[in-house]
């Protein structure tokens, strides 16, 4: 039965690295003509609650030549109320977003959720046959979470930044099942100098945040988070770094309660901080 | 836990059972790093599930072809078939077999199935004595419970209460060390065995090509069950069908590596119809009770038509956040976790009951990656959500709230003042940067964690000076 297998693993992979070389070296070339224009997705919670997290990526990718802009007419893509069911709801509201951005070249997030909801979210709301399911799966496809976007679109492993503190990193659900970012944040995060990564037990499972979950279901939630909140405090890192502030917030909020000192930050924040 | 309670209620009552989260969590780790080391020992594990899945997705495309073919083959072998729409036709069907042969004594292997139409308690009903055989199954039974897991129905119970319900059953001590535990279900079912009249058994898979009921167990019991008794009933859903043993070669591997990290269950049993002639062993009889208890929903539905793909491995529980905190009985039914909560509400067909088991999940996808046959359970739970509000069954106050969300994001003047508005009105609430507790409506997040306080300038008030920074200055006013 074997036999019968398609070619094995390691051909696909190849490929895979064939793609990424060739979309970079797309990037290259259009960078030897223009330069890079990036519209900036800061998300409603960045918005209203982490302003400093979108002022942290746009710094840096103004660092790589990048030009960025940030459309006035965005608020939210509409994940809240997908997710809780409120599909009418979501539908409206994301098409605000993607009226915000139909012009852009680049659409760049500090959330792997919220670059989730539009990748993969935005199919589940509008079949690709109308013409708003065509602009969104067309805006989709130039949609990528900050960390993704520096390593898979410009190339980036190395940002010479120096950050000295001991740091665990938490992969956030959306970023790495729904988005696919893979390694990204890690690789950044690994040329930081003077940054030590310790390992996070149970890494790969949720935070227990999910929306309107940690609300309606907050027992559970908060049970979710304090596993989480222990498996972080018990590496004695004094930095806790990720993609996404829903899930920062949430481990955040309950390292706080419980009185830990650990520092939460996003990415970008890190990386920033480690450039000034 | 009263029969009308909510999937929240159920939840916090496990949630104040250590003793159950240290149990589930203990198994469900177990279980998933077995997994883990399984999948990675297959040379191409990826490739297999897609296998795996085009061969469910074929076969569910195809159900009435396969369950006609599957019915000729059955028939042709010399066994019964018997389609069965409800609950009450299974346990109808059962019972008269049981009369007609006078039976006193069934023994069982496990069938899901089974717990969904209440088969044993129906059994007894008419004065049969149903006894499950498969040791989990037994304790459960012995306690009088529902399975608390797909492939481990007794997790959530420990070697001391185990002792105890044995006890009670031996009258005598039974000591809680895992051989006297053993020994005395061994002593005890083999009684059973030689004295059933009838064994009913479940169906991991039937083929299609060669009418045979396939069974993947551990302890051996599901071959003593088809071979010892004169009657063998074995009862399916109907969507648990692959067309060829090569197809079934497939689910040997998916399913116990998916389950419980094994590379192959200890026994596979086929079973092809009764006993030939010429042969020494095998039952008389053979029925083959194919059921579809809401299946057909499911089937119907394009929505959901990939819950049909299931083959009953457990992966989606062990991996579950919510399912590892709660175990299984908080969902209320027979099948628990991600899959329980996408099947329970369109096979009992009631929104008013079950709607609300897909909203206990964190949605953080990593049930549709362990699948082994790929399907997208976080997506099926968001439909479910979109489906629950579509028919009118969300709350006032959150309807209300998502209206307000309509209206407040759906153009960025109106957020901004709205935004704007609220973050100077909760200010009241605001102690060292962060909400106080008891702030109205976010309660299920304060009780346990610490919520921040909106900024007082967002990023789009700080957009002006940001632009204006030449690339590369380090620091500037707009920070916050």
């Amino acid at each position: 039965m074997t036999s019968t297998y398609p070619a094995p693993f390691i051909l696909s992979n190849i490929y895979d690295k064939i793609k990424s070389t060739l979309q970079r070296e797309e990037w290259e070339a259009a960078r030897g003509t223009a330069v890079l224009r990036v519209s900036l997705f800061v998300t409603c919670l960045v918005d209203a609650c982490f302003p400093e997290v979108g002022v942290s990526a746009v710094r840096l990718l103004r660092r790589l030549g990048v030009e960025v802009d940030f459309p006035p007419e965005q608020t939210c893509c509409g994940q809240p109320a997908f997710n809780a069911g409120f599909h009418r709801e979501a539908g409206a509201v994301a098409q605000v977003w993607l009226e915000s951005f139909a012009d852009s070249d680049y659409i760049v997030t500090p959330s792997g959720s919220c670059a989730g909801m539009i990748r993969h979210g935005y199919g589940e709301l509008w079949a690709g046959t109308s013409p708003v399911g065509s602009l969104a799966k067309e805006l989709s496809e130039k949609t990528y979470e900050l960390s993704q976007f520096l390593v898979e679109i410009l190339g980036v492993r190395d940002l010479g930044a120096r950050f000295p503190a001991k740091a665990v990193y938490h992969p956030s659900c959306h970023a790495t099942r729904l988005l696919g970012i893979g390694d990204a944040p890690l690789i950044l995060l690994r040329r930081v100098r003077g940054l030590e990564l310790v390992d996070l037990p149970f890494a790969e499972e949720c935070c227990g945040f999910g929306g309107t979950f940690s609300v309606k279901f907050g027992e559970v939630s908060g049970a979710i988070a304090t596993d989480k909140a222990r498996n972080v405090m018990g590496t004695g890192a004094d930095v806790l770094v990720g993609t996404d502030m829903g899930c920062l917030m949430n481990i955040g909020g309950r390292l706080r309660r419980l009185g830990s000192p650990i520092r939460v930050l996003h990415l970008a924040q890190l990386l920033e901080e480690g450039l000034a | 836990m009263t029969p009308r309670s909510t999937m929240k209620e159920r939840a916090s009552a496990a949630l104040r059972d250590e003793f159950l989260r240290r149990a589930v969590k203990t198994t469900t780790d177990k279980l998933f790093l077995g997994r883990r080391l399984a999948q990675q020992s297959y040379e191409d594990w990826e490739r297999l599930r897609d296998r795996g899945r085009a061969i469910r997705a074929h076969v569910i495309d195809n159900l009435d072809f396969y369950l006609g073919r599957l019915t000729d083959r059955v028939r042709a072998n010399g066994g019964q078939v018997h389609l069965c729409r409800e609950a009450a036709d299974v346990v109808r069907v059962v019972t008269e077999i049981a009369a007609r042969r006078g039976a006193r004594s069934v023994i069982k292997s496990k069938s899901m199935v089974s717990e969904e139409v209440r088969l044993n308690r129906a059994l007894e009903e008419i004065g049969v004595r149903a006894v499950e055989t498969d040791l989990g199954e037994y304790i459960v039974q012995l306690a009088g419970e529902m399975p608390s897991h797909i492939i481990g129905p007794a997790i959530h119970k420990n070697r001391q209460q185990i002792a105890e319900l044995f006890s009670r059953e031996a009258g005598r001590p039974v000591a809680p060390d895992t051989e006297s535990l053993a020994a005395f279900a061994r002593r005890r079912l083999r009684e059973e065995f030689l004295r059933a009249d009838i064994g009913i058994t479940g169906c991991n898979f039937a083929v299609a090509e060669t009418g045979s009921v396939c069974l993947f167990t551990n302890e051996g019991n599901g071959r003593m069950v088809t071979s010892l008794p004169p009657v063998h009933i074995a009862v399916m859903g109907m969507e648990r069908i692959v067309p060829t043993l090569e197809d079934l070669e497939v689910m040997m591997h998916l399913l116990p590596r998916s389950g419980t990290g094994q590379k192959l269950t200890s026994y596979v049993t086929i079973v092809s119809g009764p006993r030939r002639e010429g042969e020494s062993d095998g039952p008389e009889e053979f029925h083959l009770v194919i059921v579809d208890n809401g299946r057909s929903r499911l089937l119907r539905d394009p929505r959901f038509r990939e819950a049909l793909y299931c083959i009953r491995c457990g992966a989606c529980l062990n991996v579950c956040p919510v399912y590892r905190q709660i175990g299984g009985h908080a969902y209320g039914w027979v099948y628990p976790g991600p899959i329980g909560a996408v099947i329970t509400p369109l096979l009992q067909d009631d929104l008013d009951r079950w709607g609300d088991l897909p909203f206990a999940s964190t949605l953080c996808a990593a049930c549709s990656e362990a699948c082994p046959v790929k399907i997208p359970l976080h997506d099926l739970l968001v439909r479910h959500r979109a489906r629950y509000v579509a028919a009118g069954k969300a709350g006032m106050a959150e309807r209300a709230a998502f209206r307000a969300f309509r209206r407040v994001f759906g153009a960025a003047k109106k957020y901004k003042v709205a935004v704007g508005a609220a973050e100077k009105l909760l200010r009241l609430w605001v102690r060292d940067g962060h909400m106080a507790p008891r702030v109205p409506g976010l309660k299920g997040w304060t009780d346990s964690r610490d919520f921040p306080a909106l900024a007082r300038r967002r990023f789009r008030d700080l957009w002006p000076e940001l632009e204006k920074e030449s690339p590369g200055q380090k620091g500037g006013k707009a920070h916050g």
